[in-house]
């Protein structure tokens, strides 16, 4: 039923769009040879995006557990450090955060001796995976401690030490319940890496603005970027549903 | 003398600022089994979580088989792989079967080939019987058979002290016998036990020791034949009064 409302009302809008005077479709109209240019140059963006995201999204995903690792310690310094970062990190706002990877961090590391040049690609990388990772510590974290203590304590009186202990008790039991919110926070990954466009990344979005400049057509451009967005976080949040479905057969 | 199996000498421990073990002493002698009750707050699972060091004590001392519990040495190590204990929350490991939770010791810290640990699980299985449920997840079996798949669990690492803190509390009513038939075998085998419990037919019958504990201390301490009949505590008769009234 709310699949139909969402298709029917897309389709309304669409429909609605192409009859008014005040669109200008024909810039991405696939039967002119303008538009399958334009179309093409839109739709090139995908590339980046996607692989933007999905390294950014691994990235994260381990820098995250060694930020979470320290979170469940018994020793007050450790956990001090991971409340530390995630508060630091989870702060500051992407947008100044990209600016000052982008063009701050070079500075810093030449100051230090270390000549690299950070490109777009790889900037826009390291700020997603540094801003994302303060929320995936925290999805690792929740998921090792919603566990039961009385696991850990059968654990140990087998016999098993504390790593034997997270390896075969706590962590099979934990990643069950991290598995489908981790996969949830690629979603955001994935829309967070717009502002990649601000630093010159060619993704999905600076194509958009790009086209815009020499078009002119803002709204139908901006709303076919919305609309590659949506296509591919649906295609995310339907893989996130099998996961999450498949977890649950799992569950005993 | 006989070397005790478990010894606590002016065991103290708090909470913050609550103090749940007041200076307490006991000796267990192996084989010997010791149920204790009393009522709840008193410090009855403190003590035996103490004893397999669940729980640290902050002064006193604790000593199994004669090796002191301090330090995080080796010996320690040995000295507490010799204790088994069951919860009264069962704490089976969901994401395994039945014959994977039993034979996670033995692989993983006994170094046990696959097939040796698992005929170890199987006839410990057998022991508490229902090999039947072998390839079963814990989710699908009663309270009464999880709580016996923990018993062989502990098992499986031969320990020579078993440790129950109130085995059947959780369990429905119709299921508390099972366990303590389970319970009765392994003490006829001449296992060294403490259990908590308040299921005082089960004491009658296999207890040599009764222990009454209140407010953190160790209030009585007598065979099972005077401790019923003829408490000295006025604590201790109250309590006993008030779970033997029904």
């Amino acid at each position: 039923m709310k699949r139909f409302l969402v298709a029917a009302g897309l389709l309304l809008l669409l429909s609605g769009c192409s009859s008014s005077t005040a669109w200008g479709w024909y810039v991405i109209d696939p039967s002119t040879e303008r538009g399958r240019i334009n179309l093409q140059f839109l739709i090139s963006g995908f590339g980046n995006t996607i692989l933007l995201s999905v390294i950014a999204a691994v990235m994260s995903m381990f820098l995250g557990l060694i930020v979470a690792l320290p979170g469940l310690s018994d020793q007050r310094g450790w956990r001090w450090a991971n409340r530390v970062y995630v508060e630091f990190i989870r702060a500051i706002p992407l947008l100044p955060m990209l600016f000052w990877v982008f063009y701050g961090l070079p500075v810093v590391l030449k100051s230090m001796g270390i000549k690299v040049s950070i490109d777009p690609f790889w900037g826009a990388i390291i700020t997603l995976a540094l801003a994302d990772s303060a929320f995936t510590a925290e999805i690792y974290r929740a998921g090792i401690q919603s566990i039961a203590r009385g696991q850990r304590e059968a654990a140990q009186t087998i016999g098993l030490n504390r790593a034997q202990t997270m390896r075969y008790v706590i962590l099979p039991q934990a990643i069950r319940r991290i598995l489908p919110p981790l996969a949830n926070q690629f979603i955001y990954i994935v829309k967070m890496s717009a502002f990649a466009s601000v630093i010159g990344m060619q993704e999905l979005t600076r194509r958009a603005n790009e086209l815009v400049v020499t078009e002119y057509r803002p709204l139908e451009i901006y709303t076919f970027l919305i609309l590659e967005y949506l296509v591919l976080v649906l295609v995310i949040s339907q893989a996130v549903r099998w996961l999450e479905n498949r977890m649950r057969v799992d569950e005993r | 003398m006989q070397q005790a199996a478990i010894e606590l000498v002016g065991v103290n421990k708090w909470f913050d600022s609550f103090h749940v073990l007041k200076d307490i002493d006991l000796t267990v002698a192996p084989g010997e089994k010791i149920v204790v009750c009393g009522p709840s707050g008193s410090g009855k699972s403190t003590m035996v979580r103490c004893i397999n060091r669940l729980e640290r004590h902050q002064s006193g001392t604790i000593r199994i088989d004669g090796i002191e519990l301090e330090g995080e040495g080796r010996n320690v190590r040995t000295a507490l792989a010799e204790i088994g204990m069951v919860f009264q929350q069962f704490n089976l490991f969901p994401h395994l079967s039945v014959l994977e939770n039993l034979m996670l010791g033995p692989l993983k810290v006994r170094g046990k080939s696959r097939a040796e640990a698992e005929q170890i699980a199987r006839r410990y299985l057998d022991r508490v019987h229902i090999p039947e449920q072998a390839d079963k997840y814990p989710g699908q079996l009663s309270g009464g058979q999880q709580q016996r798949v923990a018993i062989a669990r502990s098992l499986c690492m031969e320990p020579r002290i078993m440790l129950f803190d109130e085995p059947t509390s959780a369990l429905d009513p119709e299921m508390i016998s099972e366990v303590l038939d389970v319970m009765v075998e392994l003490a006829a085998e001449g296992m060294t036990m403490i259990v908590v419990t308040h299921e005082m037919g089960f004491a009658r019958k296999v207890a040599d020791r009764m222990i009454f504990m209140d407010r953190g201390e160790i209030v009585e301490s007598n065979p099972p034949g005077p401790f019923f009949s003829a408490p000295e505590s006025e604590r201790c008769r109250a309590f006993l009064d008030r779970i033997l009234q029904h």
